[in-house]
């Protein structure tokens, strides 16, 4: 558990970064600290590595004060990801995720085991592994930095906007690996960044930090969805805040409907609705509109298939649901099994009117 | 040519004693230039002056310098050490900046996550920020290791022997191959030295030579 109390960051000047921040981060989850530039997120953050002094408070890992421990020794128990990755150019893959483990003492053959071992954690192939920084995608750099990070298998990780130097498509697969990966390795990381996106898809718990270093509420995303403090937090959660807490509200019993489909290949029976579901080995493929596909014996081909409408599964969130629904060209959402095989359909106003109800029941 | 060819072996002899006049104070100068590089780097009020008062020192004609030695070195006039030394006060004039600005060209985010993950300073200095100053540091001092090649010669009017020896006696004498054979054996030598420092640069950043063959990143491998 790492705790803030009462610190303060005042910088020569008085320009305050940091104001009386008390904060509690609980052991082997993810805190985001969330907030826009100027709201001293990072300033937090460097404070708990030591790497920013703090003016005025403690900070305390595991009950014990950080002002007492050598920085170095501090540091190389706590793994650093940063923007960017700031990976060391001149070292190769292998070499930059072995760093903190060298500092350490380890022996050669031990480091190149561990560095190779963290490269398939990470999700790299093994011939990046002599490669040199700047011979890598911004994606692959930033899976390195992640690997630096955990090498020498720290309690504590700290990530300064690890993804915000990345295309959206690639950070969305990073958020989902470090998902993934924290769900095995349980640590305490601090993660920050100006994307609230970000914070309440990645955070077990969220603080928002308004400018001049205030924390302006603290608490699990949907939380935070549901009962914004005050309307700085509310703004800062955006419009669609009501849609965006059905990703972290309980999923109602929903009836699933049964669907008219054909299969790829096949020739579509006569009768039948305007829309008819394509499967494929008893996967969804898209829709097809009866009226423009329907000949005697003609077959249903790829090219007839309406795509675009997004699937959800039978564990998804609300949100994921209603999107599938909404998103959906027959205006029905396709639900899928874990083996990805059509289970049935969902109808928005009925998800809707299942959500309302609940709502009322609370 | 015909006063080269019977005059080779001395020219030869010459050129080695030329060549470590040159070579020697560009290595003591470097190591002295590192620390005062470092400081002048580190503490933002001793930049402008460091480099201000390193590049006077560079101002001071070499003849003056090489006489005014012996004076306060107390060594006799023809010790070849005044050179030495004199030299060596050139290479820390144009090396200071040099290795200043080297390790400014060092990326922030690249030392902080240096000190991020543990490095404490010296070992930071030596196996981060060092290595990747090496690209701007080696272009300094090929710069003074040419200055050094053509300044040496002036000191053949103390008479410390090397090849500006063939200078002022080609041009005492009036011998033209002579002369001619002196301004093409310092510029073989300076040469030499450009072309040594940049293969050693080259050898000591392998990975900057990636980046240039392959010029964009490679996205083979895993996605993203």
């Amino acid at each position: 558990m790492i705790r803030f109390d009462g610190v303060s960051k005042v910088y020569p000047g008085g320009a305050v970064a940091v104001d009386n921040l008390g904060l509690t981060i609980p052991t082997g989850q993810i805190t985001v600290l969330v907030g826009p530039s100027g709201c001293g997120k990072t300033t937090s953050l460097r404070m708990i590595n030591r790497m920013v002094k703090p003016t005025s408070g403690t900070i305390t890992v595991d009950g014990q004060d950080i002002a007492r421990i050598r920085a170095s020794k501090l540091r190389r128990g706590m793994g650093y990801v940063l923007q960017d990755a700031g990976l060391f150019p001149h070292r190769t893959v292998l070499d930059n995720i072995g760093t903190v483990p060298r500092l350490l003492g380890w022996k050669r053959a031990r480091i190149q085991e561990r560095a190779r071992e963290l490269l398939e954690r990470v999700g790299l192939e093994d011939d990046l592994a002599d490669r040199y920084p700047n011979q890598l995608s911004g994606g692959q750099r930033q899976r390195v930095g992640v690997a630096r990070a955990l090498a020498a298998d720290p309690p504590v990780l700290l990530m300064d906007e690890p993804f915000s130097a990345v295309d959206p498509v690639v950070r969305d697969q990073l958020q989902s690996d470090l998902l993934a990966l924290q769900a095995d390795l349980s640590k305490t990381i601090v993660l920050v960044t100006h994307d609230i996106d970000e914070a309440l898809r990645l955070g077990d718990q969220v603080a928002v930090l308004r400018r001049g270093g205030h924390l302006a509420q603290v608490g699990s995303p949907a939380e935070l969805l549901a009962h914004p403090a005050d309307d700085f937090v509310a703004d800062f959660l955006g419009r669609d805040r009501g849609y965006r807490s059905l990703a972290f509200a309980g999923m109602p019993r929903l009836t699933l409907h049964a669907e008219r489909t054909v299969t790829l290949g096949e020739p579509l029976p006569a009768g039948g609705p305007p829309w008819v579901l394509v499967l494929d080995a008893g996967r969804p493929q898209g829709w097809v509109r009866t009226e423009e596909v329907h000949r005697p014996g003609r077959r249903v081909l790829v090219d007839d298939l309406e795509r675009g409408g997004n699937v959800a599964r039978l564990d998804s969130t609300p949100r994921e649901v209603l999107d599938a629904a909404l998103s959906s060209p027959a205006g029905r959402g396709v639900i899928i099994d874990d083996q990805g095989e059509f289970v049935g359909t969902v109808v928005a106003s009925e998800l809707l009117a299942l959500l309302e109800l609940e709502r009322g029941q609370r | 040519m015909t006063w080269f060819l019977d005059h080779w072996d001395e020219v030869i002899t010459l050129a080695r004693q030329h060549a470590v006049l040159a070579a020697l104070p560009l290595a003591v100068g470097f190591l002295l230039a590192l620390p005062l590089g470092w400081a002048a780097r580190r503490w933002r009020t001793a930049y402008p002056i460091l480099v201000t008062a390193s590049g006077l020192l560079y101002t001071i004609p070499s003849l003056a310098l090489f006489v005014l030695l012996p004076l306060v070195l107390g060594t006799r006039i023809l010790d070849p050490l005044n050179v030495v030394v004199a030299m060596t006060i050139y290479t820390v004039a144009l090396l200071v900046r040099t290795v200043a600005d080297a390790l400014g060209a060092v990326p922030e985010g690249v030392r902080s996550a240096a000190v991020a993950l543990g490095y404490r300073a010296p070992r930071r200095f030596m196996t981060v920020e060092l290595p990747l100053a090496v690209p701007v540091l080696v272009a300094g001092l090929r710069v003074a290791a040419v200055s050094n090649v053509s300044i040496v010669s002036v000191a053949s009017l103390i008479g410390v022997t090397q090849l500006g020896d063939l200078l002022t006696d080609g041009y005492n004498r009036a011998i033209g191959g002579e002369l001619i054979t002196g301004i093409l054996a310092c510029l073989v030598l300076a040469l030499l030295f450009d072309v040594t420092l940049q293969g050693l640069g080259r050898l000591l950043t392998p990975w900057v030579r990636v980046e240039q063959a392959r010029g964009r990143p490679v996205t083979k491998g895993a996605a993203a």
